[in-house]
């Protein structure tokens, strides 16, 4: 695909998304049947979860009579690169969740941009992320596909089309718990071979096998309506290139069940040799139904 | 990686802070204002649900000065108040209702808007709604 065609494409579906996030202020019947604030929201990679790890919750308000549909929109702002996302996401009576994401990964000082486009499906096993005496517990997939493989090639990455990473996940929010807070933890594992992500393709020159990464987030909730938290992400270096871990500090806003949007600090190291790569994250999510 | 033990460690010191306040010898239901804060919660929760059409279909056959003292009742008994609970169990009392998940959570959401208006703190709501989510399993789907 020319680059012209790629951004008016790109263009066409941002506005399908813009639309679809205008059009969740005024609908009706959405999905409601989670208390406000303990749906999470949709991370980087289209699962539902906090910024940077996905979590045991799946997205969306449904309830086990209900389906919900999400619209992400996000953006991380770093020194010489900058990360877009743009997905849908279906839940299915808050047991399978599913969803298509595209990533725009910038490259600002060097040129030219990286597309990889994920498909993500999640199961919850177990419980109730609020009510259930032990933590929400799920598992979940993303296939990854990259679109733009040269620069995964030149990096040295043993497979430059695609990868698929698979997590558990566990997710609990303690009602009180805090000096009358509610509070949020999650414990994530997943086996990946991407290299970032899947960006710079996957496994490389040190490893090209399946390795177990730790991903963690814990949260306060205000208010119903605001959340504070931080996140980290244990990262491969499968290419030598001393990727590092990821950190995000987060600040969510919860109007309502439609709408949400996250300010993040995000600190993601060094990224395929360009150090202390950090900036602010954005990120809207709009539930259309 | 000992960047993310910093953080939790913080976030489990903050904890236990907030489990050594909580060792005093006040209850849930002093520190939520006793009795008349308690008949105050459950007349705005009366209202929110005869003002809900979801809702009230549960109830229009009960007898609603019976709901309001066994629920005065119940929340005082819940919240470590002076109360015992004379009512039914909460199981015999949802039977055949078939409260659907997404139905009981709109119950609570109503519940909290009832404390809300009663001007009960953001961590009393909270507090008290731990001790509620406890029945959860003796309400939904029976």
């Amino acid at each position: 695909m020319t680059k012209k065609n790629f951004f008016s494409r790109y263009k066409y579906l941002s506005k399908v998304i813009l639309l679809a996030l205008l059009f969740t202020s005024f609908t009706g019947n959405a999905a409601d049947g989670k208390l406000i604030a303990t749906a999470g929201l949709i991370q980087v990679e289209g699962s539902g979860g906090g910024g940077l790890v996905p979590w045991a919750t799946i997205a969306g308000y449904d309830s086990q009579e209900q389906i919900s549909l999400s619209a992400v929109s996000s953006m991380v702002s770093l020194d010489d690169y900058r990360l877009n996302v743009l997905g849908l996401t279906a839940s299915f009576y808050d047991r399978v969740e599913v969803g298509l994401t595209q990533q725009r990964f910038d490259l600002k000082t060097l040129g030219g941009e990286i597309k990889q486009n994920i498909i993500s499906m999640k199961y919850r096993l177990y419980g109730d992320v609020v009510y259930s005496d032990w933590p929400q517990l799920s598992v979940g997939m993303q296939y990854k596909s990259l679109q733009d493989k040269a620069v995964a090639e030149l990096v040295g990455a043993d497979k430059s089309d695609h990868g698929t990473d698979f997590y558990l996940a566990m997710t609990k929010v303690h009602l009180g718990a805090i000096a009358g807070y509610n509070a949020l933890w999650n414990v994530t594992l997943r086996a990946s071979k991407a290299n970032e992500m899947g960006l710079l393709g996957f496994g490389g020159v040190n490893n090209d096998d399946y390795q177990i990464m730790t991903e963690a987030s814990v949260g306060l909730l205000m208010s119903r309506h605001l959340a504070l938290g931080v996140e980290y992400r244990q990262k491969p270096d499968n290419l030598g290139l001393k990727e590092a871990d990821w950190y995000d500090y987060f600040v969510s806003y919860i109007p309502n069940k439609n709408f949400n949007i996250t300010l993040a600090w995000a600190e993601l190291g060094k990224i395929a040799g360009s150090d202390k790569q950090s900036g602010l994250y954005l990120s809207i999510n709009g539930q259309l139904r | 990686m000992q960047h993310l033990f910093k953080i939790v460690y913080c976030f489990l010191a903050l904890s236990l802070t907030a489990c050594s306040t909580n060792q005093q010898s006040t209850t849930l239901y002093q520190e939520l204002g006793g009795e008349e804060k308690v008949a105050e919660i459950v007349e705005n929760f009366i209202s929110e649900i005869e003002f809900n059409a979801d809702i009230y279909h549960y109830f229009k056959d009960s007898d609603i000065g019976r709901f309001r003292e066994k629920l005065n009742e119940h929340l005082c008994f819940l919240t470590n108040g002076p109360c015992q609970y004379s009512g039914d169990s909460m199981v015999d009392v949802h039977t055949g209702m078939n409260i659907t998940e997404r139905d009981f959570n709109l119950g609570v959401d109503l519940f909290i808007n009832a404390m809300t208006k009663a001007n009960v703190p953001h961590p009393v709501q909270n507090k008290v709604l731990n001790v509620m989510a406890k029945t959860r399993k003796e309400i939904i789907y029976l």
